[in-house]
């Protein structure tokens, strides 16, 4: 289970998150809403250590995460795969060695026999084929990228897993294929799932509960239903823009 | 009612000058707090070597071999130009085997690990800043960390081993390739015998020269690795800050490796 629990985080004087309290049950898929620098990043990478609160907790597992030991961050991290938004992949390695990496038991990271088999596995999860291994990440298509850094962050089969706009960036046909990859991971993993976006339709798909981040705060909290029949004005604003332009013969 | 706003331009003069003092003074205190640090996660990382050693020889490769042309190309005609300096200064004026002395020694002492020293802070210093700027600014360290790993023993320490082993390595080679070149060009030029030429240099020789040049070549190697590792590890705000974070790290360390000079030429000599 991951909780938050008024996290409070600022950039000099700009206010990111302003006493954040969101909690995610395991087995769940919760899809994060919010307009673009509202801090939904800032808030997934408060969930794996990669930030620290300026007050608040961030608990995984019942354990604190910004009180966590140098060794402790590390072991719980690798109970996480994390998706960047644009991939983050390392250049100067081939996809192979990219995936190869996300593995993170070291004696299977040693056992170059079952690297090559769940780096081929973890490809053709995410559709790609195993000769993809062989190419450096410059020579991959923006899409390719993101399910190469998916595929990375699977490799070590997390109970959590997080990622930071995987539809961003990609055309309408893309970002379905995209989404439908994520259910199905979810699907065939199990894991427990926080997926940031600002894709409402791509996000109803796949999440069994939706927040809304708003100036700095998670304003709504719900089904796919209960968000849709919310009477938050904000709530209803972030909707209808989405579907004015989703909709047949929207503008 | 309005409170009255004082602007920082209607501060008494004084509170103003000390604001421009502190700003820096604080900023610099700031960045010797985080090397500090970073240097601790290097020394804490020294237990995990399946991680940087294979790292580390690959690194080795890069600024040893891939180095050894410019600095070798560099000594030579360091050397050679020492030589004919020395001799233009001093031919007549003092016994001609001295000359052998002179051009060995400024180069074991000085001009051999200094020219060796600012080269790879251009050469390498500003690759690892680049590198390292840029995997920061696109999220690959922070990729790094969240698949559990270290970035102090994946990234930072293969860096700054390789210079800790290759600098001192080359500067070795670059001493011997200088006084090869000044004995070369000081037989042509100035007619010295080999004879004198040796004899000048064993004469003024002792061994502590050549353990001085060495220890001069490990400290500029942790100099310009450790410095570009940091800056670049700090870099912020996309390709420009980049840009900036590999400016900043050679400029940084190349005065750094000047205020080592002096202050080693003051402690050991």
């Amino acid at each position: 289970m991951i909780e938050l629990r008024n996290v409070h985080k600022k950039f000099g004087p700009h206010v990111v998150l302003d006493g954040v309290n969101f909690s995610v049950a395991a087995g769940e898929t919760v899809a994060l809403l919010g307009p673009s620098g509202s801090g939904k990043s800032v808030l997934l990478k408060h969930i794996i250590g990669l930030m620290r609160p300026d007050s608040g907790d961030v608990l995984v597992e019942g354990a604190s995460v910004p009180g966590l030991q140098r060794k402790e961050l590390a072991a719980l991290r690798t109970k996480f795969g994390y998706a960047f938004q644009t991939g983050a992949l390392f250049d100067s390695m081939t996809v192979f060695e990219n995936i190869r990496l996300g593995i993170s038991d070291d004696h299977c990271y040693r056992d170059l026999g079952y690297c090559r088999s769940r780096v081929a596995e973890c490809l053709q999860l995410v559709n790609l084929s195993e000769d993809v291994g062989r190419l450096m990440p410059a020579e991959l298509s923006g899409g390719m990228r993101k399910r190469v850094g998916i595929a990375r962050a699977i490799a070590g089969s997390p109970k959590y897993l997080l990622y930071d706009e995987p539809t961003s960036g990609l055309d309408p046909v893309n970002a379905d294929a995209m989404d439908a990859l994520i259910e199905g991971l979810q699907k065939r993993l199990h894991a427990t799932s926080i997926v940031v976006s600002h894709d409402v339709r791509g996000s109803f798909k796949i999440a069994d509960r939706i927040a809304l981040l708003h100036n700095g705060r998670i304003r709504a909290v719900g089904t796919a239903e209960e968000f849709m029949a919310a009477k938050d004005s904000v709530v209803r604003e972030f909707l209808e823009r989405d579907f004015e332009f989703s909709a047949p013969g929207g503008r | 009612m309005e409170t009255p706003v004082t602007t920082t331009a209607e501060l008494p003069i004084a509170v103003n000058a000390a604001r421009l003092v502190a700003r820096p003074v604080l900023a610099g205190l700031g960045h010797v707090g985080r090397l500090g640090m970073m240097t601790l996660e290097l020394f804490r990382a020294l237990p995990e070597w399946r991680a940087w050693l294979p790292r580390t020889l690959e690194q080795c490769q890069n600024v040893g071999y891939g180095s050894l042309f410019i600095v070798v190309l560099t000594a030579a005609f360091s050397g050679a130009v020492a030589s004919l300096q020395a001799g233009y200064q001093f031919t007549g004026s003092i016994p001609v085997y001295l000359l052998g002395a002179v051009i060995s020694e400024s180069i074991i002492l000085e001009l051999g690990p200094v020219m060796t020293g600012l080269l790879l802070a251009g050469r390498i210093g500003a690759r690892y800043a680049a590198e390292l700027g840029t995997m920061r600014v696109t999220e690959q360290v922070d990729a790094l960390e969240s698949l559990g790993r270290n970035p102090a023993s994946h990234l930072l320490l293969p860096r700054v081993l390789a210079g800790m082993v290759m600098v001192p390595a080359l500067v070795v080679a670059a001493d011997a390739t200088g006084i090869f070149a000044g004995w070369l060009v000081a037989r042509s030029s100035i007619h010295i015998t080999n004879a004198d030429f040796v004899y000048g240099t064993q004469r003024f020789f002792r061994s502590f020269d050549l353990w001085y040049s060495v220890i001069k070549a490990e400290a500029f190697g942790i100099v310009v690795t450790l410095i570009p590792c940091y800056v670049g590890f700090e870099a912020k705000e996309g390709a420009e800050g980049v840009g900036r974070a590999t400016t900043a790290a050679v400029v940084s360390s190349c005065v750094l490796l000047l205020l080592l000079d002096m202050l080693l030429a003051k402690l050991l000599l």
